[in-house]
């Protein structure tokens, strides 16, 4: 408990240096906001009204900590383009993103340890020799051309799925109908980090049956079954662990390609929309909204390694 | 260099790798120079030709403009914008890990902390929020990616950077008076080169996708100009009609990034040292069993073990651990085998069970019979059933061999259900009766314990209570006090030494001590050189040694109350292994009584006295 707070407090100063890095990336941008906002309205009393009004008349650092404070507060800014606080659209979007990135996510860790561990314990085999060639193929297929190629296959050919969405526009809304919907963008995201995930399992693997306490499992006539089960998995997830905290940022980076190809309404299409249309707000809120939920995932994975590896003091 | 080459070119998928890069790189680089349309001329007539049409070999797009051209000079923008954000990142990146790695202090820590916010972002938001300020265009997305990916090489380029700062040769270039300066670009930088060229390497691919991506959503390359990742973009509104227009920037795209990634393999394969040593095989639960000829053994002794040899098999060639060793162990007897570390004492005890990891390890001679059945000749399945139920081990160091992640108790009961196929209670009833035994206090907070919370006294207590879990007939010991200080290990020879009387145990006792074998051991087997070169009751031997080996090895041990006197040692170092078949007495070298016919003929084993012996001038 002691420790779960201290690592909650650790996490300030990399949330406060996004803050910083976000805040004066996006100041950078040459031109005048004021006139982007107002367009063909931009008279130079409006102008500078309007600079009044979002603060841009005070100095850098100033309107740093006054965008600070308002963060804190929750509040974002306003999105020109969308007519609607950036908070308020960024929730809406990101409940799409984290049920499609959360699906890609689980799958790639669970068939990812599972066919590494297969393809180490059957090594040399033809099903290893299958799962080390299916993964390299895997890993090369860029996961925005793989979705093209799904929907060709799947949604225009066969017919089983929905080509994009979210939901159907008809009848649709229900749970089955989002799982319709969720199974090739899913799929399309996971494949890259599925394979990433399996090589890592299946070196660590192989590694960890070379260890004593194998040898020892062994000695005491444990079945190999239970060898990997019991003994070699206790220990491969540990070490795997954090290999799932840097692929969770790779599916979550992927997500933004799967969101444009499967047209999901996601925060990685609200992303490349806001930039496109110059939504700078919207763009800067968004960021600095991903960025720390990942930093926060990435402490639950740092907590969840220190749970199940006792060691760790 | 060339040794690197030959080990990659070893390789045949990095090597099929490297020459689909090598060919992509040749033709898309030498596309201005090709007989080939212009990839920029509309032709509207032309609209969705199909590949192969007259013409148009891969066909045309929306506007009727040439795929097969326009994919080439797509493919070489693509490599030229791949490329050199992986030399923009890879040199902005090692100037900064350089400074923060020699530097130190301060200078590292801000460099790193900045560094470590960066990449707390996914990597794919920060390019976003790059290109947002600079606008889409193709230049702009590889500063993005160039710039996101700085602090992956910031960090191994420092990781590397330190290592090489503490190294002598930098504190003499100090000493000499070269300025800091000259001493990164003289000294540091061509040693840390290598690794920022294998850097650069095997992230290049992953750059080259990256732009490519951000031209696929628009915000890299703008029309006309084309990359991969734009014409894939422009493909997929058409995707479903013309989807041929998506298939050829995509199946570009998948063979560059698949080249990148068999010669990136190649590359991390060669520089492995896991792989080199074998440590990257998954260990067989048996060791492999060769048997070049049929070893009689008409023996009824309780264990009986006849010219058992035993190798490592590496690069096809067998390097003999143990040759040849034969003994006999009696109901209740504890047998002593001693020898040096090398000697192939452990390797015979594991053997015994076929627990020898293989590969590399092969039985390739001998029989072991246990209760009248030989081992050897058993297939897993029954050797398992043996394994930890008639036939257990106690193993040197508890702290590796006991399995770090699971609970005292857990480990302990085990072995009970493995064998018996009962439930948990009867397991926890006998694991706790078994802690019992071995003399654990506060036996319920230990049997929640986990192993590396308690001390290395408890711990090999623990693996002896796990051995004896199912009333083992035999128990190997492999030097199960070599990790104990000497009051505790001590304790522990005595409590094995009570359990074997009580119980009327047979054991196979491993050590390189004189003295721990002494106070426990009926009968004692020497070995040196993976031959067993005197055997004999310990009485005997302690008080007669005929090897000149064993008695070098007796002087070697320090009497309490004997005074000042210096210890002596065997000069000279045990036989390493070999595949080389080498004839006459082993111990040979650093035999104080050589004389010029040991190494004319193997040498027997032969009685003299009371002990056998391996040697033509045993003492008398």
């Amino acid at each position: 408990m002691n420790y779960f707070i201290q690592r909650l407090l650790s996490a300030i100063p990399v949330l406060l240096g996004i803050t910083i890095i976000v805040f004066f990336i996006i100041s950078l941008i040459p031109g005048d906001p004021a006139t982007a906002i107002l367009g063909s309205y931009a008279t130079p009393e409006n102008v500078k009204l309007l600079n009044e009004q979002l603060g841009l008349d005070k100095g850098l650092i100033q309107r740093y900590f006054i965008w600070l404070g308002n963060l804190v507060q929750g509040d974002l800014g306003r999105s020109f383009a969308l007519n609607r606080p950036v908070l308020d659209e960024i929730l809406e979007r990101f409940n799409a993103t984290l049920i499609l990135s959360g699906t890609a996510f689980i799958l790639c860790s669970v068939v990812g340890v599972l066919i590494g561990t297969i393809s180490a314990f059957k090594q040399y085999t033809i099903t290893d020799k299958i799962i080390t060639f299916t993964v390299l193929t895997g890993i090369s297929l860029p996961s925005f051309f793989l979705g093209m190629m799904m929907i060709l296959l799947f949604a225009v050919n066969l017919q089983w799925l929905p080509v994009s969405g979210m939901y159907a526009i008809y009848g649709g809304g229900d749970f089955l109908d989002l799982i319709h919907h969720l199974i090739m963008p899913a799929i399309a995201l996971a494949l890259v980090a599925t394979g990433v995930v399996a090589r890592i399992t299946r070196n660590s693997v192989l590694e960890i049956l070379r260890q004593d306490y194998i040898r020892t499992a062994r000695a005491k006539g444990v079945r190999e079954g239970n060898v990997l089960f019991k003994h070699v998995l206790r220990i491969a997830i540990v070490t795997i662990l954090p290999i799932l905290g840097l692929q969770a940022g790779f599916v979550l980076s992927g997500s933004v390609f799967i969101e444009i190809v499967f047209q999901w309404p996601g925060v990685g299409r609200m992303l490349v929309d806001a930039i496109l249309k110059r939504d700078i707000l919207l763009v800067q809120g968004g960021v600095m909204f991903v960025a720390a939920c990942y930093v926060l995932f990435n402490i639950a994975v740092d907590l969840l390694q220190r749970y199940l590896d006792p060691r760790i003091k | 260099m060339i040794n690197f080459l030959k080990l990659i070119s070893r390789n045949k998928l990095a090597l099929f790798g490297g020459i689909l890069l090598v060919i992509i790189f040749v033709v898309s680089f030498l596309s201005p120079l090709l007989p080939l349309k212009d990839p920029d001329v509309i032709k509207t007539s032309d609209r969705f030709l199909l590949p192969f049409s007259e013409g148009y070999l891969l066909g045309t797009d929306h506007l009727g403009r040439d795929l097969l051209s326009r994919l080439l000079w797509g493919t070489r923008l693509s490599l030229l914008v791949g490329i050199s954000a992986a030399l923009i990142s890879a040199t902005i990146g090692s100037i900064l890990g350089t400074i923060a790695g020699f530097y130190g202090n301060k200078t590292d820590n801000v460099i790193m902390r900045i560094i470590d916010v960066l990449m707390a972002f996914p990597y794919i938001l920060l390019a976003l929020a790059i290109v947002a300020v600079l606008g889409p265009g193709l230049f702009n997305a590889m500063i993005a990616v160039a710039l996101v990916n700085i602090p992956f090489f910031a960090r191994n380029i420092r990781g590397v950077t330190v290592t090489i700062a503490n190294k002598e040769f930098i504190d003499a270039a100090r000493l000499s008076g070269m300025s800091n300066f000259k001493i990164i670009i003289y000294e540091i930088f061509p040693n840390i080169l290598p690794v920022i060229v294998v850097t650069i390497s095997t992230t290049v691919g992953w750059m080259i996708l990256e732009t490519a991506g951000l031209s696929f959503l628009g915000l890299g390359s703008q029309p006309p100009q084309a990359d991969l990742g734009s014409m894939l973009g422009e493909g997929r509104s058409s995707l479903i009609v013309n989807p041929h227009t998506s298939y050829v920037p995509g199946a570009m795209i998948f063979l560059i990034v698949i080249g990148v990634n068999l010669f990136g393999d190649g590359i991390r394969d060669a520089l492995d040292p896991r792989l080199s040593k074998g440590e990257l095989v998954k260990p067989q639960p048996v060791t492999q069993i060769k048997l070049n000829k049929n070893v009689k053994n008409n023996s009824n002794s309780f264990l009986s073990v006849q010219n058992l040899t035993t190798a490592f098999e590496f690069d096809n060639k067998l390097h003999l651990a143990s040759k040849d060793v034969s003994f006999d162990i009696k109901k209740g007897e504890c047998l002593g085998l001693i020898g040096e570390s090398g000697s192939g004492k452990s390797v015979t005890a594991l053997s015994v069970t076929c627990l020898v990891a293989s590969p590399p390890g092969v039985i390739v001679d001998g029989s072991v019979k246990f209760q009248g059945d030989d081992i050897l000749k058993m297939n897993y399945e029954q050797i398992r059933e043996l394994r930890g139920n008639k036939i257990s081990y106690i193993f040197q160091d508890p702290l590796s061999t006991l399995h770090p992640l699971i609970k005292i108790g857990k480990q302990l009961e085990e072995a009970f259900i493995e064998h018996n196929h009962q439930k948990n209670k009867e397991a926890t009833f006998k694991g706790k009766e078994l802690l019992k035994l071995v003399q654990i206090p506060n036996i319920e907070n230990v049997w929640n314990s986990y192993p590396h919370e308690l001390s290395g006294g408890m711990r090999q207590r623990i693996s002896i209570a796990m051995a004896l879990t199912n009333d083992p007939e035999l128990i190997i010991a492999d030097e199960p006090t070599t990790a104990l200080d000497v009051t505790v290990q001590a304790q522990i020879l005595l409590l094995l030494d009570t359990l074997r009387k009580e119980r009327g145990l047979s054991v196979l006792f491993i050590s390189h001590d004189f003295g721990v074998v002494s106070q426990i051991c009926d009968r004692v087997i020497v070995m040196y050189g993976g031959q067993i070169v005197e055997e004999g009751k310990t009485e005997n031997i302690m008080s007669k040694p005929r090897h000149p080996y064993t008695s070098q090895l007796m002087k070697c041990v320090p009497h309490i109350g004997f005074g000042k006197r210096e210890l002596p040692t065997i000069s000279g170092s045990p036989p390493s292994i070999t595949y080389k078949k080498e004839i006459g007495c082993s111990f040979s070298s650093r035999c104080l009584i050589k004389k010029d016919n040991c190494l004319n003929e193997d040498i027997k084993i032969v009685q003299k006295g009371d002990s056998e012996v391996r040697c033509l001038y045993p003492h008398e």
